[in-house]
């Protein structure tokens, strides 16, 4: 039944979809122009995360051409709408490349909708950039991965909670939704936790499904582990429109973040705009971008945002920062190569440096990650959240865990004459295989 | 900077020595301004434990604004402020006396930082201060902090407040934080002991995790009885847990039965597929964030209203728009289950893309009124407000859906015209308009229902989407064309996911139970409670 319904859902939209869309995309197609993709879902499911990504691209693109585009040519934006259906995201991607001819595609939310657009940018050869934080454990070559890592955003969070200041948490509850970057997560905090010493009947693993609303199980679950005399700290990594209930019965049921902080990795501004927030002030999130950081950079770009969105109390969050990266460097690879071949411009990316949002330089690295602050806030009752804690430094994006057997020994460095994504140190070969 | 921070601590001493009379007050003066000065979390740390270390009860407005982020800094003078935040300005107050001293903008003030530890912190420190506190719930919070954080210097103040307690209640809670004190005191065996049968007859989770700390540091008769009292309170935490579950499925039924019941009316009564069933859920929660909206620019008195003032206006929308849906595009289709199972398909599309176009993909805030906040307890069992509201609501509607179907004169048309539509057209029922009516009213209801699930879920374009598989799963379950079976397969529903969930998790356990629900249907195929007779053949 359910598998019915949803085919026909995923025929449909994509059909409705389609339709609509190949007439709005622009067929201007003037000769003078650079053309970028944009390949986030405007509707279905990932329509709330992703438009507001469309929208800052869109943004970016129009400050760019504002400054005079790029080698003396205009951008052009091409926006198509795979509306949430992954077989449909590597249509839409081929589609950009092979028939617009764009020169990047900027796009992507959910791992498995990379997933299904990684081979055809490795077969059309084009440039992929992926601006949400992933489960890790993958490294290509068409794609610069200006997400968090799991070691850029989970680990440095764990390590707060284990601190002092974090509360000293010693009973780990690691609350997810049932997909691959939940579970790849979890599965690099249990082995990370167990390395430091953590008894396995101290952790408990939890799934739920997409969607899911009713939480009063789950939470009482939480609450009866967090009673047992140690100090209890959940790790969630429930995705989307789930928290928003999950918060809600977290409050309703008295769970304090004096008592048991609730560690986010997947909640950010915009999750927390339909929500009111006075409940859970105290309960924190790992993200390496916060719309309350106080830097020039980032109270020029919320500014632009709003003149661009035309609406103040739009919010902005991490992706948004990390297309702003991305976006950014591409620019300057671009520039630097003299070129949009995406060959040369894969090249000319690494090493590439410019400013992020925090008020420091990120740096493209050799495996395609970025490096980034990682930024631990606390949710306050505006909806904003306030840094509690911030790493001394960068972090370099380490796409091959470090704590999983599988991965461990591999390595990625894009650079001559190594060029691969997945070096096994221990046997000196390229083309290992991580856990997923 | 330096010489600011100097000129402030001046000032301070400067008004100190204008009020000689209370010497108290300028020391208290005194420690406060130290906020100014330190920066880190542990140097806020050591000067909430000295404003703490005083006793005075003074410092509780202090504590408590830091605690809640409202302690600031003017950066002109280092002078440190509990401010009332009032759009882009912060109105300033003085820490201690709590008068107005002034106004000031966000950017001349900075906010004194606070983090959980550093919270926590703060509620123990006040906890101590306000047991003596007038309102009986402050001290309720004040021994519940205690009995949470027991310190052996807790004993003394509880002693007091003990002998000064008239409360029985109050003072029941005041004994067993004393006792949780005394657990980690040095007082003699036999204390401690009294101790903790006191703390094990209070059984419930905090006292779980209390003891189980005990156990593991005590030695000998106090470890035995602590291991003694964790397993009698562990024997009654399990019965509490199966009547925890069984609450648990009977909410879920309700939200089932909520967004069933309009189905059950369109699909079981009608028999029209209608897939865009959810959309007219997703309809009435919007119609509550409208309603919310225009309360808090215009009417904010009326907040806890808006719930009661929203449901006639959903059912209004919703009822409406499905009286269009079924006057422009159902009407065409009777008879036709595949294509009437597109066109709505489309429909809902369609809804869901408008409701995107207007309000935006993100989610609405939709409030909750306070008496749909927070719990309460029935023994070991916390129930929340809302869940609690929500069943009553199901119910009602039910009930009062039950009636009209039942007892009125249109209920009686459009059961005759479901039976028989041509001998119900030959006796001069007008059967269009019934039908329309018919699906209005479903879509009413429906509509109904997304006002309550909008207090427990996002109110989003996809809010609809979540429960149309559960909501056919309902009705096919219960037997098409039977408000009783709604009932009974939205509960029977809800209470065997609950029952399942912890132990099989909330992945498996739906699986379970849509595994359960196709044997089921291979066996009966009309649901439980099947209509009979010549109608169900037609």
């Amino acid at each position: 039944m359910r598998g019915n319904f949803s085919t026909i859902t995923k025929m449909f939209s994509a059909g409705v979809v389609a339709a609509g869309l190949s007439m709005s995309s622009p067929a201007k197609a003037a000769e003078d122009t650079i053309k970028v993709g944009i390949l986030h879902s405007l509707s279905g499911t990932m329509a709330i995360s992703e438009t507001t990504l469309k929208d800052a691209m869109l943004m970016l693109i129009e400050e760019q051409n504002a400054k005079g585009g790029l080698l003396g040519k205009k951008l052009e934006a091409v926006v198509v709408d795979p509306a949430s259906n992954w077989p449909l995201f590597a249509e839409k991607a081929r589609e950009l490349i092979s028939k617009d001819k764009v020169a990047a595609v900027f796009g992507c939310w959910t791992s498995v909708s990379r997933k299904s657009v990684l081979p055809v940018f490795s077969e059309l050869d084009n440039i992929l950039f992926y601006p949400v934080q992933y489960e890790g454990e993958e490294s290509e070559r068409n794609v610069f991965y200006t997400g968090a890592a799991p070691n850029q955003q989970a680990i440095p969070a764990v390590d707060y909670l284990m601190s002092e200041d974090g509360g000293s948490v010693k009973r780990w509850v690691l609350e997810g939704t049932d997909y691959v970057y939940p579970r790849t997560t979890n599965k690099i905090l249990e082995a990370y936790l167990k390395a430091k010493g953590v008894a396995a009947e101290d952790i408990m693993v939890n799934y739920t499904p997409f969607g899911f609303s009713d939480w009063q199980t789950e939470v009482s679950a939480i609450k009866k582990f967090g009673s047992a005399g140690k100090k209890t700290a959940v790790v969630s990594t429930v995705n989307g429109d789930a928290n928003v209930p999950f918060y809600k019965e977290l409050g309703n049921q008295g769970i304090k973040a004096e008592d048991i902080p609730v560690m986010a990795f997947s909640v950010g501004e915009e999750e927390l705009a339909g929500l009111d927030t006075a409940p859970l002030v105290g309960h924190l999130a790992a993200w390496n971008y916060f719309e309350s950081v106080d830097t020039p950079e980032n109270k020029k770009f919320i500014a632009d945002w709003h003149k661009f969105i035309k609406n103040d109390k739009r919010t902005t969050n991490d992706p948004m920062e990390a297309h702003y990266i991305g976006f950014n460097m591409w620019v300057k690879a671009v520039e630097k190569a003299g070129t949009t071949d995406p060959d040369k411009v894969i090249d000319a990316m690494v090493g590439v440096s410019v400013p992020n949002l925090t008020g420091g330089y990120s740096t493209m690295m050799p495996n395609h990650h970025i490096t980034k602050p990682v930024l631990i806030g606390e949710i306050q009752a505006d909806g904003q959240f306030e840094t509690v804690s911030q790493t001394p430094g960068l972090v370099m994006g380490d796409e091959w865990s470090d704590y999983l057997p599988d991965s461990k020994d591999l390595i990625s460095d894009w650079r001559a004459p190594l060029s691969c994504g997945n070096f096994n140190v221990a046997t000196g070969k390229c083309g290992g295989k991580g856990t997923n | 900077m330096i010489l600011l921070r100097a000129l402030g601590l001046m000032l301070v001493f400067l008004m100190a020595s204008l009020l000689p009379s209370n010497a108290a007050e300028a020391d208290l003066r005194a420690i406060i301004a130290k906020f100014a000065t330190g920066t880190g979390f542990s140097a806020i740390e050591a000067v909430v434990r000295e404003l703490a270390a005083t006793g005075d009860p003074l410092v509780e407005r202090p504590l408590a604004a830091l605690a809640e982020g409202n302690l600031y800094i003017r950066k002109a003078d280092s002078m440190v402020f509990v401010g009332n935040e009032a759009g882009d300005s912060v109105s300033l107050l003085d820490p201690l006396s709590g008068e107005k001293t002034g106004d000031a903008a966000k950017t001349d003030i900075t906010k004194i930082k606070v983090n959980n530890t550093l919270r926590r912190v703060i509620r123990d420190a006040l906890g101590t201060l306000t047991l003596r506190a007038k309102d009986p719930s402050v001290r309720i919070a004040a021994a519940d902090t205690m009995f949470k954080t027991p310190d052996a210097a807790n004993i003394e103040p509880l002693d007091a407040a003990i002998a000064a307690e008239t409360d029985a209640k109050v003072k029941a809670l005041f004994e067993q934080a004393r006792a949780a004190s005394v657990l980690v005191s040095d007082k003699p065996e036999a204390d401690k002991l009294a101790a903790v049968a006191l703390i094990g007859a209070r059984g419930d989770r905090d006292a779980l995790s209390l003891l189980t700390a005990v156990e593991a540091n005590a030695q000998g008769a106090v470890k035995d009885a602590a291991t003694a009292a964790i397993a009698s309170i562990n024997s009654s935490l399990a019965l509490w847990d199966a009547g925890q579950n069984i609450w648990y499925g009977i909410s879920l039924g309700s939200v089932l039965l909520l967004a069933a019941i309009g189905l059950a009316i369109t699909f079981g009564v009608m028999g029209v597929i209608n897939m865009a069933h959810g959309e007219m859920v997703m309809l009435g929660a919007y119609t509550t964030f409208v309603v919310q909206q225009v309360i808090r620019t215009s009417f904010p008195g009326l907040f806890d209203w808006s719930l009661v003032i929203a449901l006639p206006l959903a059912f209004l929308v919703a009822a409406s728009v499905g009286l269009i849906i079924e006057r422009g595009v159902i009407r065409f289709l009777y008879g036709r289950p595949l294509e009437t199972l597109l066109a709505t398909w489309g429909v809902s599309l369609v809804l869901q893309q408008a409701v995107r176009s207007i309000f935006g993909p993100t989610n609405q805030e939709v409030g909750n009124p306070s008496w749909m906040s927070g719990s309460f307890d029935v023994g070991q069992l916390a129930v929340t407000w809302n869940r609690l509201w929500i069943l009553v609501f199901a119910l009602t509607v039910f009930g009062v859906l039950l009636y009209v179907m039942k007892r009125t004169p249109w209920g009686l048309q459009m059961r005759a015209v479901t039976a028989n539509r041509r001998m119900a057209a030959s006796m001069g029922i007008r059967t269009p308009w019934v039908d329309a009516l018919t699906f209005a009213l479903g879509s009413g209801i429906a509509g109904i229902a997304g006002v309550a699930l909008s207090q427990i879920d996002n109110v989003s374009p996809n809010l609809g989407r979540g429960y149309i598989i559960d909501s056919f799963m309902v009705v096919v379950f219960g037997g098409v064309g039977n408000l009783w079976g709604t009932l009974v397969g939205a509960f029977s529903l809800g209470i065997v996911n609950k029952v399942l969930e912890p132990y099989a998790g909330a992945v498996l356990g739906k699986i379970v139970v849509l595994v359960l629900i196709i044997l089921f249907i291979q066996k009966r195929p009309r649901g439980l409670f099947a209509l009979k007779g010549r109608a169900v053949e037609a």
